[in-house]
């Protein structure tokens, strides 16, 4: 057949539909979604599957960077080893044995090509396990904590001329910075960022009116919202970002302020750190606030649709709020559906040679708050430098009488009916520094003033402020 | 002809024993047998022992548990004790239980809540051993569990002499905590009890 114009103009018509054609598909297609792991080894990003709905992962891709992993397939078997700790799975169901016990996890185990994939949503059941600590999962947004790991940060606004907001964070951050008319954007895509007690601050300005959190697809993002060009600026060891207003003249020199797209952001001298007088060097929180209870452990069941578990979470998030806003770097230690033991939970406390330590809990039956600190059980001395485990707590006993002593008199003071007794509520007799634990119930027969806003905040702002009035004399704990 | 060699007279007479005998015992195990199929209804009944309504009563102090103000009250009871140490605790729990499983109970606790046995061990070890029931259907929070927890321990350590420390155990196992709150792994210290159950009355 010889190459004539009707041809070549078909040919051409056909290359140009099929170019079209696969453009479409590419644009059209959705972003490949990934999962995102922060952990003291690394952080890292994993493709996500979907398969039967669900999001899947490779487990021994997921576990690979953590520590020494292996996995063998056998028919329909998998045997995955991490370290010490064996976990065999079956294709196509979901339960795997696990610590010699049987474990559920929700979806199911799927095995292609000898590689083991599992549900995302199982990896709060089965990594907390295999990994022998705490495991914070967001699912929505594929984001996953291993360890206590999680960068905190707060916002307030100055009162200079003009206004400055200032970002205080607990850890190091390394955001990329873009700007457009209105807004100025941090994406923290290897940072271990999350989310305030409220994703939506307002600063009462007009200048720089509010900022919002969210995180997706692995990336966590703080959006400033403001009515003039702004720029950002490093300081304290990337640990503060403090956006400016920017003058005429800055704007012209400083790209970030006003050019599209992402751009580095502009360390400038260290500034005054945000106030944490931790004496302890291998301190990284002052206050560790525990959450109580968490996943299979429900607490108490507060009505047919409460739980205490998800009443607790709320709380220790708006008491981290307050704390950091004066000043006291704090840690949740259960900021999601997770479980966790009371022996997790002491370990990671004293670990961190955190000052305080809160355990909040919440009851149906009031009134008010109540505050507990240890009752010692019957136990034996310590020996020489080991301290006895189930009353480490001795050594610390009056500082923690101090802390609920001063958040007593704070309560009174908001008229919140409160109580102060020792109770046999572990771990806080496993604490070596200050522990105090709560017990937050309604000031009446209204159990939904438990989720109110204005009441959680009216008992974790009176929190804050006592412990940051007995701050300094927190700091001696052992 | 041969003739049959007759049954010594003995011998039938022992017989005759021996029958009579034999019916007596079938007799008697067959009512042995229908009381004890009988038995099971009785064990099965998860309601608190009363204490026996027989022996000779005395005066005692149970701390009472009051949900409405969260305090511990002492309260004068007459109960019938028996003379061992052993089972006078056990009185003593069965008759506070009493109290609690009654329809006006200030701490409600679920049915079929039973002690099962105490143990008191020398020197000064005392072992209270609750039914699951007990545990299970124990309300959940931090407060009304150790309001249950001081108001056993008190009321067996004040009326008990020389016991120093104090175990809970549910069916005779080791459990981490009543229902997701008071610690139950440990041995509870007799003297840190009292002061908690000082501070506790102190909310009357």
């Amino acid at each position: 057949m010889r190459w004539t114009e009707p041809l070549r103009g078909a040919g051409v018509a056909a290359m140009a539909g099929a170019i079209v054609l696969l453009a479409l598909v590419f644009l059209g297609a959705a972003p490949e979604k990934h999962l995102t792991v922060y952990s003291i080894a690394a952080n890292y990003s994993l493709p996500l599957v979907q398969r039967e709905g669900r999001d899947y992962v490779g487990l021994l891709e997921l576990l690979e960077p953590l520590g020494k992993v292996n996995a063998r397939a056998d028919g329909v078997r998998w045997r995955l080893r991490y370290y010490r700790e064996e976990v065999d799975f079956q294709a196509g169901k979901s339960r795997c044995r696990l610590q010699g016990r049987d474990t559920d996890f929700p979806g199911k185990f799927l095995l292609e090509n000898d590689r083991g994939l599992v549900p995302v949503s199982s990896l709060a059941v089965l990594l907390p396990k295999i990994l022998g600590g705490p495991v914070t999962l967001h699912e929505e947004s594929e984001r996953l904590f291993v360890g206590s790991i999680s960068i905190h940060f707060t916002a307030s606004l100055s009162a200079d001329n003009p206004p400055r907001l200032v970002f205080n964070f607990t850890g190091p951050v390394n955001p990329g910075v873009s700007t457009e008319p209105g807004s100025l954007r941090l994406a923290f895509t290897r940072d271990p960022v999350v989310s305030p007690a409220s994703p939506t601050l307002t600063f009462g300005s007009k200048a720089i009116p509010s900022a919002t959190f969210s995180e997706g697809n692995g990336i966590a993002v703080v959006v400033v919202n403001s009515t003039v060009p702004v720029m950002a600026s490093f300081s304290n060891d990337r640990r503060t970002i403090s956006i400016t207003q920017t003058s005429g003249a800055v704007a012209q020199n400083a790209a970030p302020a006003t050019a599209a797209g992402t751009t580095p952001a502009v360390p400038t001298a260290p500034a005054t750190p945000a106030a944490n007088n931790a004496s302890n060097a291998s301190r990284r929180y002052f206050a560790v606030v525990d959450a109580s209870h968490g996943g299979d452990d429900h607490g108490e069941t507060l009505s047919t649709t409460l739980l205490e578990k998800d009443v607790t979470v709320v709380l220790a998030r708006s008491l981290r709020q307050e704390l950091e806003s004066r000043g006291i770097t704090t840690l949740v230690l259960r900021d999601s559906d997770a479980n966790l033991s009371v022996d997790q939970r002491a370990v990671f406390a004293n670990a961190d040679h955190a000052a305080i330590y809160i355990a909040v809990h919440a009851a149906s039956h009031g009134p008010g708050v109540r505050i507990y600190t240890a009752m010692l059980p019957y136990g034996d001395d310590d020996h020489g430098p080991f301290r006895s485990w189930t009353t480490a707590q001795r050594g610390a006993l009056p500082f923690s009488q101090t802390a609920a002593s001063a958040v007593s008199a704070e309560l009174q003071k908001r008229q919140i009916s409160v109580r102060m007794l020792a109770a046999p509520l572990r771990p806080l007799n496993n604490l070596t520094g200050a522990a105090i634990g709560l017990e937050v119930a309604p000031s009446g027969a209204d159990l939904t003033q438990l989720t109110a806003p204005d009441y959680q905040q009216l008992v974790t702002s009176a929190v804050a402020t006592a412990i940051a009035a007995v701050h300094d004399q927190l700091g001696g704990a052992p | 002809m041969r003739v049959a060699p007759e049954i010594p007279r003995q011998f039938l007479i022992s017989l005759a024993v021996l029958v009579v005998a034999l019916a007596g015992m079938s007799m008697y195990a067959w009512r042995m047998r229908k009381a004890v199929v009988g038995t099971p209804a009785a064990a099965n009944d998860t309601r608190p022992l009363a204490p026996p309504v027989a022996g000779p009563t005395e005066r005692v102090v149970l701390f009472v548990a009051h949900d409405e103000d969260g305090s511990l009250r002492g309260e004068s009871a007459q109960i019938p004790m028996p003379s061992g140490r052993q089972q006078r605790a056990e009185e003593l729990l069965r008759a506070l239980l009493s109290i609690y499983l009654d329809k006006s109970s200030p701490h409600p606790l679920g049915a079929g809540a039973e002690v099962r046995s105490v143990f008191l061990v020398d020197p000064g070890v005392a072992v209270i051993d609750l039914n699951s029931a007990f545990a299970d259907t124990h309300r959940s929070g931090v407060l009304v569990e150790e309001l249950t927890i001081a108001s056993l321990i008190h009321t067996v350590s004040v009326n008990t002499p020389d016991i120093m420390k104090v175990r809970i155990l549910v069916d005779g196992k080791e459990r981490d905590t009543l229902a997701g709150h008071a610690d139950l792994s440990s041995f509870y210290e007799v003297s840190a009890v009292n002061q908690l159950a000082v501070q506790l009355q102190a909310a009357q």
